[in-house]
């Protein structure tokens, strides 16, 4: 607690005290002194602000109206009435701020990422200094328990890393020489020492505190809704308010007294702070829930197209697929199968293709490079070279009807290289991308979470598309697509969708940009360490796991009900004090327990929010 | 040219979302909004920012005269 809110817990207790006191038998002017230096001590402040304001122009402000409630109230000798109002309306104050006070340290402790200092390298000794005075280039080293500041590549050392404030994943991630560190890990084990590759504006932590950080500047339908809505409000609940002190005792019903007492009872509730802070709190806990969990939302607008989701459509490779290759199929003709892989093995021995890497990390032996010579690539198609003195070939079917070699046997529906050996077929080596683990739960979650359509978009052929479309159940599948293609279908797939529902498009940020930024709600998977992922999506999963989506759906929905809780409780509880007091059969208590009761509650409600990423 | 500012001392959420609709109404202004939970104001402005930002201050100042806007 700040010391402004330790002041105005202050006050409230002391006055809350005199309150109290003043309901003791004692003779009714000490009882009246007792009430109005309570009311001086809650009051004094807000009856300052309403004249400044007013002096300003700034008329229908709650201070004004709270004022104007009580003199009022006071004016009627309803002086414990007058007292409450004020009491209570600063109880309420203090508790909005205390809760949002509140969520906003749980949410930077969440986020309590942030690097205080890096040990950068300079002149053979090691010196501290803020991140941010760190270059790109310079080296800097990483003790064990202390966060990496910046992004870099390790030049010394081994070490283990836990990356759970980035990605959420518990496991610790070993590294060594050579690999890519992030800011925001933490050094669990030995020593490191780290090229430096990014500034510190630029290196993963500080785009991810930005991110979160401004994602309460981008808000959502509902929270306008309610803005708009407290604007007419406040003075239509005033003008009211007026007439009804006004109209009716001149027509002569009951007395000037009664009405006025209705009058201050709508003054009372006429204050629509708790709407206000409500709903913002409410998306605000729920962009927190949702960047435990490893997914972060670049704003309450995104959360609520995510709880309105019709359509999935996902990309194939490194999305639903772990995007890497591995053998599948070895087929030889008229050779041994390890002769055929060592074969594929030496003449990819130069390529840093992800079928050659799998043909590689398959074959795993330390290349004798004198056994092959003349590596020369045709685009497009394949390699030929020279190995153990016999002319190979190795690619595609393009590159086998180069050659002139027909193929045995049907095999269309393989990621394959073959291999010619001496103007020979000799046999394929077949290579597939895994599924991801968590893909077939994800995509049964989103069926079950009522998600109509999941589609899946890729370039790869026909028939291995059908096959992972199968495995997933997937509702429709589209292959052999370009990448304009791919946004040509993403636009007919939007204009299929219903109205007032959304369509999210899932994928792994590095040549999807178009198609991010053209869907409803643009999801980047493995966002970390992409920065093209964290600029065009809307919400970035740092982790690979699609299974994230279904969790960012769940709490986008549990955060739009707390929100729309709020505002029909609100809402419905003021129109009806509004009404019951016009009749005359609400009192100021009642007006005082309302406003303040609703705040209460609603904002206990709102900060459930936070808590929605607990399974 | 959109750019983000601390906001110190906003008290309360009505006034954030009068100060949003003040500056919004600021010739030169394309966009703006006030976080009162983020206690930060985000302008997108067509031209240079220094010139609306009096303007801004002086909105602001109107509004409620405690908070102020770090630079």
């Amino acid at each position: 607690m700040n010391k402004k809110l330790k002041k105005s817990l202050l006050l409230i207790i002391a006055a809350g005290l005199l309150f109290a006191l003043s309901w003791l038998p004692i003779p009714q002017n000490l009882q009246i002194g007792l009430l109005l230096v309570s009311y001086f001590i809650v009051g004094w402040e807000i009856i300052l602000k309403a004249l400044r304001n007013i002096i300003r122009g700034q008329v229908f402000d709650e201070n004004f109206l709270m004022s104007l409630a009580t003199f009022g109230a006071w004016y009627l000798g309803e002086y414990a009435e007058a007292v409450a109002v004020m009491l209570f309306f600063q109880v309420g104050e203090f508790f909005q701020k205390y809760a949002v006070n509140r969520s906003r340290q749980s949410i930077s402790a969440l986020m309590n990422i942030r690097p205080d200092y890096a040990n950068v390298l300079r002149h053979n000794k090691i010196i501290k200094v803020s991140p941010e005075d760190v270059k790109v280039g310079e080296i800097i080293v990483v003790k064990a328990g202390e966060r990496v500041p910046l992004d870099g590549l390790i030049t010394k050392g081994d070490s283990s890393l836990d990356t759970a404030a980035l990605t959420g994943e518990s496991l610790p991630r070993d590294v060594t020489k050579g690999d890519e560190v992030l800011s925001g890990c933490i050094n669990l084990s030995g020593v490191i020492e780290v090229k430096t590759t990014k500034e510190y504006g630029m290196s993963t932590i500080a785009k991810i505190l930005d991110l979160v950080e401004n994602a309460s500047s981008q808000k959502a339908e509902l929270e306008n809704f309610i803005t708009r809505f407290a604007k007419w409000y406040t003075p239509i609940v005033v003008f009211l308010a007026l007439f009804i002190a006004i109209i009716p005792p001149m027509l002569g019903f009951d007395t000037f007294r009664e009405w006025s007492y209705r009058a201050i009872t709508f003054l009372v509730i006429s204050c629509p702070c708790a709407l206000v802070i409500s709903i913002p709190l409410s998306f605000f806990g729920g962009i927190g829930a949702a960047s435990k969990c490893g997914v972060l939302v670049k704003g309450g607008n995104y959360l609520e197209a995510l709880s309105k989701v019709h359509t999935a459509v996902f990309d194939k490779t490194g999305t639903l697929t772990k995007g890497k290759f591995v053998i599948s199929e070895i087929r030889p003709q008229g050779i041994s199968k390890e002769k055929l892989l060592e074969t594929a093995a030496y003449i990819e021995s130069m390529s840093s293709h992800p079928i050659a890497l799998a043909i590689k990390a398959a074959w795993n032996q330390k290349f004798d490079l004198s056994r092959i010579d003349k590596i020369e690539e045709i685009s497009g198609k394949g390699i030929t070279a020279e190995f153990d003195g016999k002319k190979v070939a190795a690619g595609n079917i393009k590159m086998l009807q180069d050659f002139g070699v027909s193929l045995p046997q049907k095999v269309a529906n393989k990621t394959a290289v073959y291999i010619v050996i001496d103007g020979k077929y000799s046999g394929f080596v077949a290579v597939e991308d895994e599924l991801k683990n968590d893909a077939p739960a994800a995509i049964s979650s989103l069926k079950q979470q009522g998600i109509t359509q999941t589609v899946m978009l890729t370039g790869d052929n026909k028939h291995i598309a059908a096959k992972i479309g199968k495995i997933l159940r997937l509702d429709k599948v589209f292959a052999e697509l370009l990448p304009a293609d791919k946004l040509a279908k993403l636009e007919q797939l939007m204009k299929q969708k219903p109205t007032g529902s959304t369509l999210v498009f899932v994928g792994d940020g590095i040549n999807d940009a178009p198609s991010l930024a053209r869907s409803d709600i643009g999801i980047a998977m493995g966002g970390i360490g992409s920065d093209a992922a964290i600029e065009a999506a809307d919400v970035v999963i740092m982790t690979d796991e699609p299974y994230k989506i279904v969790d960012a759906i769940r709490i986008a929905r549990g955060t739009v009900l707390i929100a729309r809780e709020n505002v029909i409780f609100a809402i419905g509880v003021k129109f009806l004090v509004l009404g019951l007091g016009a009749c005359g059969l609400a009192s100021i208590w009642a007006a005082v327990f309302a406003d303040v009761g609703v705040s209460v509650i609603a904002i206990l409600n709102a900060v459930r929010a936070l808590r929605l990423y607990k399974k | 040219m959109k750019k983000s500012y601390q906001i110190e001392d906003l008290d309360c959420a009505n006034c954030a979302a009068k100060i949003e609709d003040a500056i919004r109404k600021i010739s030169g202004v394309k966009d703006a909004s006030v976080s009162f939970i983020g206690q930060k104001l985000t302008v997108e402005t067509d031209s240079d920012l220094t010139e609306i930002m009096s303007e801004i201050k002086k909105v602001v100042n109107k509004i409620e005269p405690d908070c102020t806007i770090v630079m």
